[in-house]
């Protein structure tokens, strides 16, 4: 609690002290004082800059700049060994096989988010009921990537041929006549089915983008469409869809590095077994397993970040291009997500 | 919007969809109620369909003067629960031999269980011994008739798996940590990125867009990146001044740095959308740059920025990576995602306590997005996150 109290305070003191501190300097009164005033008002930005440079400089930009650095030493990240560990990370299958998933999943996962939110999207604005649909689909967002991961192990969870089978996935393949499979460690499969997890998660929130963009489509236009003999399935495809292009984009940007720093959703439901590692669980495993091998670990890291910047560029872009048009409320919710996760 | 009437298919469709986004909290909740016996032995769409059970209960005579008969009278099923008897026997190798009603000759007595479960064991001491001493048959080591039953019970749904999370698996302990974390690690990142956001917006300097820009392009930076670095600078911060660099407030700054680049960009949208004369008038009025920003533009860009603290707590309260790295994996020091985790690993197969772990976990966000949801759709709605 003290503590608390005192992280809560130091930047209002800093903010205030330095502020009045400044002053005193540079009092705007007296002899110079129009002078002594353009140089405060020239250094007062700063003050209010610098807690949040410090804090970006040492938890961001710093960080990523010595993750090199560590990259390129061994394990207890003293001895220089070169380019030794990115040379280890490309020959060492189990590296190998998850830099494979991690592409796996920026290249599926978002694709079928996006799309599955933009479906529900265009579907839930026909219905009467659509905002009690979509109140539904955005409900997961809340949940915490292991709360996710509890629920979903629960729907592939497998009992022996013959009993009662528990979790409803194998309930349903029984019903219709099947056999029951272990999902969680049939390899290629069970990434697929701890992707679907993740698209459970974040479609509402693909949705509620593209639903603000659909709304912002002139309804002129639509009509227009309709009246000409369009079916509802072709001003869809042909008259929505190309007008809300950008904010599929920042969906689909945004998503895309969400997958790529998948990390609680596997670890929680494989722990990196039967083929599922994906980069950011693998740094994890080096980090911290057996006292942490911070050159791999950092090594792992550098490849992850070098696979985020075409994917974060291709981001910045898609906003850049954006901010030129204004005003349709997508934009930037496509974005609230962006740092974290 | 679509002026024509859907067709059918497209109701069909959604109702799939949601119930397919529905069904697996529905289950795990349905789940989180349901006695552990049940859990293992029916799916969970089952639980209101009464279910068919087998037990066992010993009926022990004692102390009993030779040549007494003694009756024993009681009820199978614990007190409160009411079942049907399907059928019961007295042997493991045929726990279901004979009817209810039906009476079953045992050694040394005769046992009758009626449908509802009372039975009624007659017991005829031979001369010479007593009930605990050598009887054969169906007496167990221990002492005791043994009496198998299966018996089609009623649902039973109730809250005792939340009170045993809550006694047993150190739940408390690990909510109270996860509120330690994510309230601190919403108000510090808020309240810093407030004053990098004013001077982005409101005050003039060189290099002010290239600033803006370059907390912005951070954003990208993968969480992952920063983990190393910061956790051997931590320890050498720890060593060098003597204590455990693994902390809460270890977990507040780390949370602070990685949130901030997010905070500023999204209150600086929400500073943009102050009008500029206020700002201007307060400034001829002689009010201080400080004074500015916590009396006038915080107050009027309060909506934004309470919807981003709110964003900022689910996101600190569903952490798992960052609480694991900075705070460790001590039980003590488990946040409630770290402690789920922990569960699914000793109690994997034990669903009923998984489900009634991972509802505590969510109810803290759920409540919030549904006490706030209005709010925060009209927060995406009407100024979007701009910018």
């Amino acid at each position: 609690m003290a503590g608390f109290a005192l992280c809560a305070a130091l930047p209002i003191v800093w903010l205030f002290g330095s502020s009045r501190a400044l002053d005193l300097v540079l009092p705007a009164r007296g002899a110079g004082g129009g002078r002594n005033q353009r140089r405060a008002e020239r250094i007062r930005p700063w003050l209010f800059l610098a807690p949040s440079l410090g804090f970006l400089g040492l938890y961001l930009v710093y960080p990523a700049l010595a993750t090199i650095w560590f990259s390129l030493h061994d394990a207890s990240g003293r001895a220089f060994v070169g380019t030794a560990n990115h040379a280890w990370f490309w020959q060492d299958a189990p590296a190998r096989r998850a830099a494979l998933n991690s592409c796996l999943w920026v290249l599926v996962a978002p694709a079928l988010t996006t799309a599955a939110g933009l479906g529900i999207a265009a579907m839930s604005q026909r219905v009467a009921w659509g905002g009690l649909a979509r109140a539904l689909i955005v409900l997961p967002t809340a949940i915490s990537s292991v709360g996710a991961a509890v629920i979903w192990k629960f729907v592939y969870d497998y009992r022996p041929v013959g009993t009662a089978q528990t979790g409803i996935l194998n309930a349903i393949v029984v019903w219709a006549g099947g056999t029951p499979q272990a999902w969680i460690i049939m390899p290629f499969w069970n990434s697929l089915a701890l992707m679907a997890v993740l698209i459970w998660l974040h479609t509402g929130f693909a949705m509620i983008v593209l639903s603000a963009a659909l709304r912002a489509v002139p309804a002129e236009t639509v009509a227009a469409a309709e009246l000409d003999g369009l079916s509802g399935r072709q001003v869809f495809l042909h008259i929505q869809v190309p007008q809300i292009q950008g904010a599929i984009r920042a969906v689909w940007a945004v998503l895309s590095l969400i997958a790529l720093k998948v990390f609680d959703i596997v670890l929680a439901m494989t722990n990196g077994q039967w083929n599922t590692e994906v980069l950011a669980s693998l740094m994890f495993g080096w980090m911290l397993r057996g006292g942490g091998d911070f050159g791999r670990g950092a090594t792992v890291a550098t490849v992850l970040m070098t696979m985020a910047i075409p994917v974060a560029a291709w981001r910045l872009l898609v906003l850049h291009r954006k901010s030129g048009q204004r005003g349709s409320g997508q934009r930037g919710s496509g974005q609230r997500r962006s740092g974290r996760r | 919007m679509a002026g024509r009437r859907p067709s059918l298919l497209v109701h069909v469709v959604l109702a799939v969809v949601v119930a397919l986004w529905t069904l697996p909290v529905v289950g795990l909740f349905v789940t989180s109620l349901r006695d552990g016996d049940a859990v293992a032995a029916s799916g969970w769409w089952t639980a209101l369909a009464p279910n068919e059970t087998r037990g066992m209960t010993r009926v022990m005579g004692h102390g009993l003067p030779q040549d007494a008969s003694q009756v024993l009278e009681g009820s199978l099923f614990p007190r409160g629960r009411a079942g049907r008897i399907i059928a019961v026997g007295v042997r493991s190798t045929a726990p279901d031999a004979f009817r209810p009603g039906q009476p079953i000759e045992i050694a040394g007595g005769r046992l009758v269980v009626e449908e509802d479960g009372r039975y009624r064991l007659t017991l005829v001491v031979p001369p010479g011994g007593g009930p605990t001493d050598g009887w054969t048959g169906n007496f167990a080591p221990g002492g005791g008739t043994r009496i198998f039953y299966t018996a089609r019970m009623p649902a039973a749904l109730g809250f005792d798996n939340y009170a045993r999370v809550f006694k047993a698996e150190g739940l408390l302990r690990a909510l109270l940590n996860s509120l330690l974390v994510a309230v601190p690690s919403t108000l510090i990142p808020t309240l810093v990125a407030a004053f990098a956001a004013y001077a982005l917006v409101w005050m003039r300097f060189p290099g002010r867009w290239i600033m803006g820009a370059g907390i912005a392009a951070l954003m990208a930076v993968p969480l992952q990146m920063a983990l190393i670095p910061l956790l051997v600078l931590y320890n050498k911060a720890g060593q060098a001044i003597g204590i455990d660099p693994r902390s809460f407030i270890a977990v507040w700054l780390a949370h602070t740095g990685f949130g901030l680049p997010l905070a500023v960009h999204i209150l600086r949208s929400a500073m943009m959308a102050v009008p500029p004369d206020i700002i201007a008038s307060a400034r001829l009025d002689g009010l201080r740059e400080d004074a500015i920003l916590f009396r006038i533009v915080l107050p009027l860009a309060l909506p934004t920025i309470a919807a981003f603290a709110t964003f900022q707590f689910l996101w600190t309260w569903n952490d798992l990576l960052v609480a694991l790295v900075f705070l460790g994996p001590q039980d003590d020091r488990l946040v409630l995602t770290g402690r789920l985790l922990n569960l699914l690993g000793s109690r994997g197969g034990d669903w009923e306590i998984l489900a009634a772990a991972g509802f505590v976990s969510m109810a803290v966000p759920l409540a919030v997005y549904l006490g706030l949801r209005k709010f925060l759709m009209r927060s995406f709605v009407l100024d979007g996150f701009a910018e």
